[in-house]
């Protein structure tokens, strides 16, 4: 088994994805799609979005060119991970009124053995968030462990940081600290063109065996160390979490909610992308027929049914949901997972159309000049 | 549904409208069988032109009212049937012709018609739900069948139809679409509007019209204001806002603000 770090050659990150198919795994990782960078099915290295980079700030994304060839050269875009591990739209049985009662049929689901391909150390951390989530208590979610448990993770380190992204103040990134098979740092120097990589599994040694790699050289290590590093320098955004919990909880009637509430469209895309929140709804559908359906999607704390009790919603105004979802991602969390529900990846900034910055909102509630 | 008791009835109406809602019920195919089965289809004009007199079980209303005659049949109908659910942007916010409610009607009808003394039309077109008890407003422009099948449906299982009061964007997010706001600087209205469409607009690349109306809980200042820092200037957001459900009131208030 490979003990120290490797080199891996551009044309050995083919190979991987070879191996792994061979291996009857598919392959899913960054793509192109309509102008942003998106998680889908990648069968060659052309698939990956070769020279392009993004540009980020609140509400808005653009997709740029780099001036070279980096495949890995560009922080996290719309989709997450989340998507595969709990997908958005799920039947989890169907039923037939049959002699008064009902005949439930299970649909034994055909899942493909999944390789993500370039998860980033923030997207890693969501992965062990949503894992305390669904696996850690006592009841755990059957549909996300079968997926869990079979993915294979090929993590790469970021090289540079985006202007919504704050990883370093979570404690999250830059770099990849555990939870995957192999993780990669890519290196373009020169006319070099290379990955620095790290074995993090026994099934992550056992396909490196599969493809041609070596020993990385010392200068090379401090070559991929000096580029996370550089992306630790890079972090646009910071947050503050010492003592956060309490400082949320004390500020409940803080003026800033309103404030918020008033540019706050309550349409959930904040939610939607970000790679810890895990909320979904569960609905019955019948057709006319008499087959009844139960399907679970999506939801966020964002909607009105959402938080539906006998005789109405409780949160009806924009601040009570805002509310929820902040204190919910940052304080609450903590109380219900032992952990922050926030990774730091800067989505819920890029992706609100009105540019809503959970960071700039808590320094406000903090009382620092914004 | 047990075979020998009587099969509820249904009845379809059409008011001032295009008929493309209706036809969204003959769209089903193999779902209209089922339709079919289910219930005593009593009147429904678009497909037979056997009527049979009331009192229905259900009615299905599309069209908004928009002349004198109109609003005294809708009192008719409404004492005939058992429930009463509007369909499409036209019934559940008086539709396209509601652009009539911003502007002066008798001059519309002089400009179109030759004998304009032979027009007896109202100054507005309202919605359904201003002149009668209205159970179920479905949205849209025109109306999603799978939401239509969803309504009959839950009205024959006597439960509550499944309608979702939430923005597009879950149905954007939800297949994974790119925001065009975010990732293009394309005005978009899903932010403020009711889902149901399953996102279709922003799946090819363009902003939301708004045909299924206002959400729950419509935010249109705050989009507005950033439509502006996306250089929309307010003739074109007026213009946003005043389309398929004009008459929706977030939607006029809105207009209004940018006249
Ligand atoms: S709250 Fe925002 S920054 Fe934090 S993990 Fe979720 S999407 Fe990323
Ligand atoms: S922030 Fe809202 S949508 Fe996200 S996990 Fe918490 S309650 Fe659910
Ligand atoms: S914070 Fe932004 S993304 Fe979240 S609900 Fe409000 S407007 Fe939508």
């Amino acid at each position: 088994m490979q003990k120290g770090p490797f080199v891996l050659e551009r044309s050995g990150l083919l190979q991987l994805l070879q191996a792994l198919k061979a291996k009857g795994y598919l392959t899913l990782g960054p793509t192109v799609r309509e102008g942003a960078i998106v998680y889908d099915q990648l069968s060659r290295l052309e698939d990956l979005p070769i020279g392009y980079t993004d540009h980020q700030e609140g509400g808005t994304y653009r997709l740029r060119r780099r001036g070279d060839e980096a495949l890995f050269g560009y922080n996290v875009g719309p989709h997450s991970w989340k998507r595969f591990l709990h997908p958005p739209i799920l039947r989890l049985f169907r039923a037939r009124k049959i002699n008064g009662g009902f005949e439930f049929e299970h649909e034994a689901e055909a899942l493909p053995n999944y390789a993500f391909i370039g998860v980033r150390a923030c997207e890693l951390l969501a992965i062990r968030v949503q894992d305390q989530v669904f696996l850690g208590g006592a009841y755990q979610d059957p549909h996300y462990k079968a997926r869990r448990e079979r993915v294979f993770i090929v993590a790469v380190n970021c090289t540079q940081a985006g202007n919504t992204c704050f990883c370093a103040s979570v404690q999250s990134g830059p770099k990849a600290q555990a939870g995957f098979d192999l993780a990669l740092t890519e290196v373009l120097e020169g006319d070099r063109h290379y990955f620095v990589g790290e074995v993090g599994s026994e099934r992550g040694a056992e396909v490196l065996g599969e493809i041609p790699h070596r020993a990385a050289l010392p200068s090379e290590v401090a070559q991929a160390e000096a580029k996370v590093a550089q992306a630790t320098r890079q972090m646009g955004r910071s947050l503050a979490t010492e003592g956060l919990k309490e400082m949320l909880y004390q500020n409940l009637e803080h003026p800033r909610w309103e404030q918020v509430a008033a540019r706050c469209l309550s349409c959930g895309n904040c939610t939607q992308v970000c790679p810890t929140c895990f909320c979904t709804s569960v609905e019955d559908h019948t057709d006319l027929s008499g087959v009844a359906e139960r399907t679970r999607r999506w939801d966020s704390c964002f909607t009105a049914d959402f938080s539906y009790l006998h005789g109405g919603s409780v949160r009806v105004s924009t601040k009570a949901r805002y509310r929820q979802w902040l204190t919910h991602k940052l304080a609450t969390w903590q109380d219900q997972f032992g952990m922050l529900g926030c990774v730091g990846c800067g989505r819920c900034i890029t992706w609100c159309p009105v540019g809503i910055d959970l960071t700039e909102e808590v320094a406000a509630m903090r009382g620092a000049h914004v | 549904m047990p075979s020998k008791q009587r099969k509820p009835t249904l009845a379809v109406w059409k008011f001032a409208s295009c008929d493309g809602c209706q036809l969204s019920l003959l769209d089903c195919e193999d779902e209209l069988l089922q339709v079919a089965g289910a219930v005593q289809i009593a009147n429904f004009l678009e497909a037979s032109s056997a009527v049979q007199p009331g009192p229905y079980d259900l009615s299905l209303v599309e069209g908004s009212i928009t002349t004198p005659h109109d609003a005294e049949r809708i009192q008719a109908i409404r004492k005939s049937s058992r429930f009463l659910v509007t369909i499409g942007a036209c019934a559940t916010a008086g539709g396209i012709q509601a652009l009539r409610n911003f502007a002066d009607v008798e001059e519309f009808t002089r400009i179109v018609y030759a004998k304009p003394e032979y027009i007896k039309t109202l100054k507005h077109s309202t919605p359904i739900s201003e002149h009668v008890k209205v159970d179920f407003e479905l949205r849209g422009c025109p109306i999603n069948k799978g939401q239509l099948l969803e309504v009959i449906s839950a009205f024959l299982h006597k439960r509550r139809p499944n309608i979702p009061q939430h923005s597009v964007c879950l149905e954007c997010k939800a297949r994974g679409t790119v925001c065009v706001m975010v990732a293009q600087g394309t005005p978009c209205l899903g932010p403020v509007t009711q889902a149901g469409c399953g996102a279709i607009c922003p799946a090819y690349q363009r902003g939301c019209y708004g045909c299924f109306g206002p959400q729950e809980n419509p935010n249109t200042v705050a989009l507005s204001a950033w439509w502006t820092l996306l250089g929309l200037d307010e003739a074109a957001q007026q213009r946003a806002f005043r389309t398929y459900n004009a008459g929706a009131k977030a939607f006029s208030k809105e207009a209004e603000r940018h006249g």
